[in-house]
């Protein structure tokens, strides 16, 4: 290990002010000293507007937990752009991710994307993962809010026959249902997964009212409860099981305050967002930017995220999620006033921590980066 | 980046400067307004195509540099057989200038930035160049760009050793303007390092005790890497085929073809006969539109091939570059034709000519400003 250092700093000595890896990127374009990078290795097209992608990532990388995500940077038009996507491969497998084709990212993800090309790649990050301890679950999902959910049943489901997984998945169609014949072999293979397909074109909009929940999943309100898909998905799923729980709480402990009695009593839930609402702190003023380190000034608006306004202005912004949950965007605010755009709240303390991605200029401001 | 430089505003669309520059005296203010309108639109034009392919080609020289720098290192491992101190010598020269130039040079100037990639970014870019990559920006891209030939204010008019325009009063120091500027050129990455450090403004007090220590400190941090790599860690590894000495003489000499070259390439690009120095008047009170022709008349250009261009990592095209100095190196070719025909339409200089007539012409000038000015100021101009 010692003589292994001693040539690491040797060959440092040779290729000042690169590195050894910016020469190794010459023969593997999965060498990079700064960027973390992923080679495709497999393309499996899913729907005909989806696709999982395959890759073989690069040191720097860690093992992923059934429901994590993961931040994918591929190039448009030269210019690299970052989105986050759930990783829909077992835990202890490849990493994998499911993209539906949906925006200038994920288009190119679906349609160009092909073995050997490189994607760079942030390590798997998020807290929608399986609960530590067994405990029957009851997985909602909408859409392509599938693929976190898909990681985790591939990883419990085969390996644990005292799971007890209940599925309601929600599509349009069954065509458009990604992943419908392996969870329907799935479900016929092993007796501790149980899938309900609910297709909107058939059946309407899935009703999140007790009774509809309850025909799919009689013991739905003794089951831990995993939800991912769109906001207007996940909205209605949060009302039905704030709604059970001052129910329960109003039947059995009437003189505790809400919380922790009131959940244990119910069933947690567990979303996953894919998207936020930005447009609460809208439609103010912005004001003049400034990224100090970076040396650059722009003139922003009130409604355009502070992340935008950097990338736009050729700053190397950090960036994660872009909806305001990750934190991997935050950057300290050295002076002025940013305006939070999902709840119109204002930050002026200079030091503190702006989430770039969800803040806005609401007169000058001095960033330091 | 450093304390002593506060940001010019946005310059004014119309309007005009205390005095307009002789070469631009016969522009009305509305004709220099429309002039920056051209040029702005010769930018945007740019900026709309720019993508993939731009992406790709400073990955491509990139790619190009680095496997050159890797065989010629690797060459001279062996140069105790001459042909391998040849081969490995002109590689690692060749890979330094465009290190230094096409690549260097470039990226530190924000070309790339809009990539968003790490890897080649200005904020995170170190070149094989004795100056630090941050000293080397605030000097060239803060101060020179920005004052580009203002007597007073670009001290790259001569880089505070040689008498480069007959408005710097002369002195008997000045008679060694030939030698200095000979034992600069094979030198010239230690010069630019003394240069960025900035001496003369620390001893006139507008620049820090702080900012001089931590400029020293870096450069010192640099020397001490740059110099093992090329003169101690190269020759030692080359000593095991017993080349150690020849490896050192070829490390010696590709970095002075680079300096040689690239100081040839850099006094090309305001000193040749043409280009115009400028008074503190002039660039007070300038539009948009005159700063794009102090930009045009006070650089030259050099002719030549797509490799000549390359070599000099496009600087060739001096006189786009300081127009739009962000705008990537491997679209200035295009865009010199555009700025051409604005400089002949507008009847503005445009400089250029093949590098040995440019390089003689910057020499006759330096040896003619070594001498005290015959007769006075006034008649002479």
């Amino acid at each position: 290990m010692i003589r292994f250092m001693k040539l690491a700093r040797a060959t440092a000595a040779l290729t000042t002010p690169l590195t050894a890896e910016d020469f190794l990127a010459l023969f593997n374009p999965v060498y990079s000293s700064r960027q973390l990078r992923g080679i495709v290795t497999r393309v499996a097209h899913e729907t005909e507007d989806s696709a999982t992608i395959y890759f073989r990532p690069g040191h720097g990388w860690h093992a992923h937990q059934a429901g994590q995500w993961a931040r994918i940077g591929v190039e448009l038009d030269g210019v690299r752009q970052w989105r986050s996507y759930s990783l829909s491969n077992a835990a202890g497998h490849d990493p994998a991710i499911t993209v539906k084709d949906a925006g200038s990212v994920s288009h190119v993800l679906v349609r160009d994307t092909k073995p050997g090309d490189v994607l760079f790649l942030a390590p798997p990050q998020g807290d929608f993962v399986l609960p530590e301890h067994p405990r029957s679950l009851l997985m909602l999902t909408a859409g392509s809010g599938i693929t976190p959910v898909m990681s985790m049943i591939r990883t419990l489901v085969p390996r644990r026959p005292d799971a007890d997984v209940v599925l309601i998945n929600s599509n349009s169609t069954p065509e458009k249902s990604l992943f419908r014949e392996e969870l329907d072999e799935l479900a016929d293979q092993f007796p501790n997964l149980t899938v309900r397909h609910w297709f909107t074109s058939a059946r309407g909009r899935l009703q999140f009212t007790a009774q509809t929940i309850a025909d799919l999943c009689p013991d739905w309100r003794s089951r831990a409860a995993y939800a991912c898909g769109p906001e207007g998905f996940l909205n209605d799923a949060e009302d039905l099981w704030q709604q059970e729980a001052a129910v329960e709480q109003a039947r059995t402990v009437p003189n505790v305050t809400a919380g922790a009695e009131a959940q244990a009593a119910t069933g947690t839930l567990t979303i996953e967002r894919f998207s936020t609402d930005l447009t609460a702190g809208a439609g103010h003023d912005g004001g003049l930017v400034t990224f100090e380190q970076s040396d650059r000034e722009v003139q922003a608006d009130g409604d355009t995220p502070l992340l935008d306004i950097g990338e736009d202005a050729g700053v190397l912004m950090p960036s994660g999620c872009r909806m305001g949950i990750c934190h991997s965007c935050l950057i300290p605010l050295r002076a002025g006033q940013v305006r939070d755009l999902r709840t119109g709240e204002l930050h002026n303390t200079p030091g503190q921590l702006i989430q770039t991605c969800v803040s806005a200029a609401a007169g000058p401001v001095n960033l330091d980066l | 980046m450093t304390t002593t430089v506060t940001r010019p505003g946005a310059l004014a669309a119309s309007g005009h400067p205390l005095v307009r520059p002789d070469a631009a005296k016969h522009l009305t203010d509305e004709q220099v307004e429309e002039l920056g309108r051209e040029l702005d639109a010769v930018r945007d034009e740019i900026l709309a195509k720019r993508g993939s392919a731009d992406a790709a080609y400073i990955r491509r020289v990139i790619k190009v540099q680095r496997s050159l720098e890797f065989a010629g290192r690797g060459t001279l491992l062996f140069s105790k057989y001459k042909p391998a101190w040849f081969a490995g010598t002109a590689m690692l020269s060749l890979a330094k200038i465009l290190e230094n130039m096409e690549i260097g040079h470039n990226v530190l100037h924000g070309q790339w930035d809009w990539m968003r990639d790490p890897d080649i970014h200005s904020t995170t870019w170190e070149w094989d160049f004795v100056t630090p990559a941050r000293s080397w920006q605030h000097t060239h891209n803060d101060l020179h760009h920005r004052w580009t030939n203002v007597i007073g204010k670009d001290r790259d008019v001569g880089y505070n050793l040689l008498r480069m325009d007959p408005d710097q009063p002369w002195k008997p120091f000045n008679l060694g303007n030939p030698l200095y500027n000979a034992i600069l050129a094979p030198v010239f990455e230690w010069g630019i390092a003394l240069y960025d450090l900035e001496i003369p403004e620390y001893k006139e007090g507008l620049k820090s005790k702080e900012a001089m220590n931590r400029d020293l400190k870096a450069v010192g941090v640099k020397v001490v890497k740059q110099f093992s790599k090329d003169y101690a860690a190269t020759p030692a590894v080359a000593m095991l085929t017993g080349s150690g000495k020849q490896a050192l003489y070829g490390t010696l000499a590709a970095n002075a073809i680079r300096n040689f070259w690239a100081h040839a390439v850099i006094f090309c690009g305001h000193f040749p006969e043409g280009t115009d120095t400028f008074t503190e008047e002039e660039v007070e009170g300038e539009t948009r539109g005159d700063w794009y022709v102090r930009q045009m008349i006070g650089s030259a250009n050099i002719s030549g091939s797509k490799f000549m261009h390359l070599m000099t990592g496009n600087l060739s095209h001096q006189i786009e570059h300081h127009c739009f100095p962000d705008l990537p190196s491997n679209r200035y070719a295009e865009v010199a034709v555009r700025v051409r025909e604005i400089c002949t339409r507008y009847k503005l200089p445009y400089t250029t000519g093949p590098l040995p007539k440019q390089v003689g012409s910057t020499w006759a000038k330096i040896f003619k400003l070594a001498l005290p000015p015959r007769t006075s100021k006034t008649a002479t101009a």
